[in-house]
């Protein structure tokens, strides 16, 4: 039930984003959510997209640093609390979250938080547990 | 303008006298040398088995140069000359490629370079009377505990309080009216720029004199400085290799700093060729030290540029006068004071696996002081997705470049590719900075 995410090492110089933007577009290449995390000098670009072992290929093909990550997508309802309610079930449970981001659905009523944690397989078997709803690959390509 | 001695005699000394002095103790220093295994080999070659062979000091051109390089093969003990017993301090120095240098003193090697600090201090007029914060860095360099041994030796009131902290330093001398500053030019620009901000104004101090050395800088910034604190500035030339501060020191007239060359032999050489040259032409130093029992060094060359003036300075004292610093012979970088090497940066950073070859080394000026940048390219294969990662990395890169180079560079990471490609070495500094 893990998803890849691709991790993309980005300089702070100008059109270094609109280039990965443009080199995914170009190759069809969707992208479903993502996230910056910045220093001053440079930033981290992580993103989910429809295809990412194709995305990973061809952005070292042109020559950028790109790392897939194993990451945790959660579906939930789109209201207030319904991130909390998660986040509770993962404190309950001593799950660690290294860093998340999330969006919110086309056309539907749930939105899609994106995780990374440092025991992935153990955060799955709690959320599970809990009945809290995982998004698989399959899930993903039809949003 | 009254002219202070602290040892007469031997600083008005007459030329022809000075030369037997230098005659006499080149002998000595060679039967010393002798007994270095580094010396014993290369001197033999030479054909030279005693300081008897020495029968003029013009003998001194058949011995070989000794180079900085020497010294680090010799590294630890090749050039010690006595027993380690009979040692009471020993000073490194960051070498070229990571492989230290290292200086050894006795006690009589200690009380002799003491010696030339005090003749240097008395020479610009300053006394026991006289209250001296040493702002240059104490320990393995030598600029701290050099000027602070001559400067007890004096009798002056010493406040030991070394670089850095400038608030710290602005209120030493506000609260103990200090007189006499042991400075590098930029630092003291900088405390300048400061004052304001710390809540201080000139009429605070006392100040009267600067010593200022440890990095080349113009006569016009000697002369700015002067007028901004109202004060005189003169210039002090060392290195460690030949002890430290008090190798040459301007007196009162300030036209060329005195080398002490009853303690040193003086050349100045054509830097590609060796040959000697003559007053006023610029070439690189060559120094022999006289007075130094546990590393005597031989014609050490020590890549820095100057040249001898002609004529005896107004203040009689016979030993030679030297110019500033007009640059190097090599790659060496000064940046605030300390000396840096660009094949040390690189040896730390091949040493990272997370980084690539290529990198680039950025010299600018922030305010009056020297800003060093270290920029790398990330190793793709290293590259895990986390930003906490890459800022353990710098703080890797810095704490070891730190551990090497013994100043704080900042740290950039680049994408692969993102830094030029250059085929030579000295290429890969750019320095920025205007010359002060």
């Amino acid at each position: 039930m893990k998803l890849t995410q691709i991790s993309v090492f980005l300089e702070n110089r100008k059109g270094r984003l609109c280039d990965v933007g443009s080199l995914l577009g170009n190759h069809g290449i969707n992208i479903r959510a993502l996230t910056i995390a910045e220093s001053p000098e440079f930033g981290i670009l992580r993103m989910v997209v429809d295809k990412p072992k194709d995305a990973v290929d061809i952005l070292k093909r042109k020559g950028f640093i790109a790392k897939l990550t194993d990451i945790v997508a959660v579906e939930v309802d789109d209201r207030p609390g319904g991130l909390a309610q998660v986040l509770q079930v993962l404190y309950d449970n001593s799950i660690n979250v290294e860093y998340m981001y999330g969006f919110v659905e086309k056309f539907s009523d749930r939105a899609l938080l994106v995780f990374r944690f440092d025991s992935p397989d153990k955060a799955i078997a709690v959320l599970k547990k809990n009945k809290i709803n995982i998004v698989g690959t399959k899930a993903l390509e039809k949003i | 303008m009254e002219i202070t001695y602290w040892n007469k005699k031997i600083e008005t000394i007459d030329r022809d006298a000075l030369r037997k002095v230098q005659l006499e103790k080149l002998k000595k220093t060679i039967d010393s040398a002798l007994k270095t295994r580094f010396y014993k080999s290369r001197l033999k070659k030479a054909g030279i088995r005693s300081g008897k062979d020495i029968k003029s000091l013009s003998d001194l051109e058949g011995i070989p140069f000794t180079t900085k390089d020497d010294l680090r093969e010799c590294y630890t003990d090749g050039l010690l000359s006595v027993k380690l017993d009979d040692v009471i301090r020993l000073h490194t120095s960051s070498g070229t490629t990571g492989i230290p240098t290292v200086i050894y003193h006795t006690r009589h090697d200690l009380d002799k370079w003491t010696e030339l600090v005090a003749r240097s201090i008395i020479a610009t007029g300053a006394g026991k009377k006289d209250i001296f914060q040493n702002m240059m860095t104490y320990g393995l360099f030598t600029g701290g505990l050099g000027l602070h041994y001559g400067a007890e030796k004096v009798g002056m009131t010493v406040i030991p309080v070394g670089g850095g902290n400038t608030k710290r330093q602005m209120q030493l001398m506000k609260d103990f009216k200090t007189t006499v500053v042991h400075i590098t030019p930029s630092y003291m620009l900088h405390i300048y720029s400061k004052l304001e901000e710390y809540g201080f104004s000139l009429s605070d101090f006392n100040l009267k004199k600067a010593y200022m050395g440890a990095e080349p800088y113009s006569e016009n910034t000697r002369r700015k400085i002067e007028k901004l604190f109202n004060i005189e500035a003169y210039n002090s030339y060392g290195l460690s290799e030949m002890n430290g501060p008090g190798v040459a020191f301007e007196c009162v007239y300030k036209t060329g700093m005195h080398a002490w060359e009853d303690a040193y032999i003086l050349e100045i050489v054509e830097p590609k060729s060796g040959k000697a040259l003559e007053e006023e032409k610029e070439g690189e130093i060559v120094f022999t030290t006289l007075d130094r029992k546990a590393t005597p060094l031989l014609r050490y060359r020590t890549r820095d540029l100057a040249f001898v003036y002609k004529g005896l300075c107004k203040c009689k004292r016979t030993h030679r006068r030297l110019s500033r610093i007009t640059g190097r012979t090599d790659d060496m970088l000064i940046v605030n004071g300390v000396n840096v090497f660009p094949s040390q940066i690189e040896e730390v950073i091949m040493r990272i696996p997370e980084v690539g070859n290529n990198y680039q080394v950025h010299l600018e000026k922030e305010g009056a002081l020297d800003k060093l940048t270290v920029k790398v390219e990330i190793y793709s294969k290293m590259f895990k997705g986390d930003l906490k990662e890459l800022d353990v990395l710098k703080e890797k890169i810095k704490t070891e470049l730190k551990a090497s180079i013994i100043i704080n560079p900042v740290m950039e990471l680049h994408e692969p590719g993102s830094l030029p490609v250059f085929e030579g070495k000295a290429k890969r500094v750019v320095d920025l900075r205007t010359k002060i």
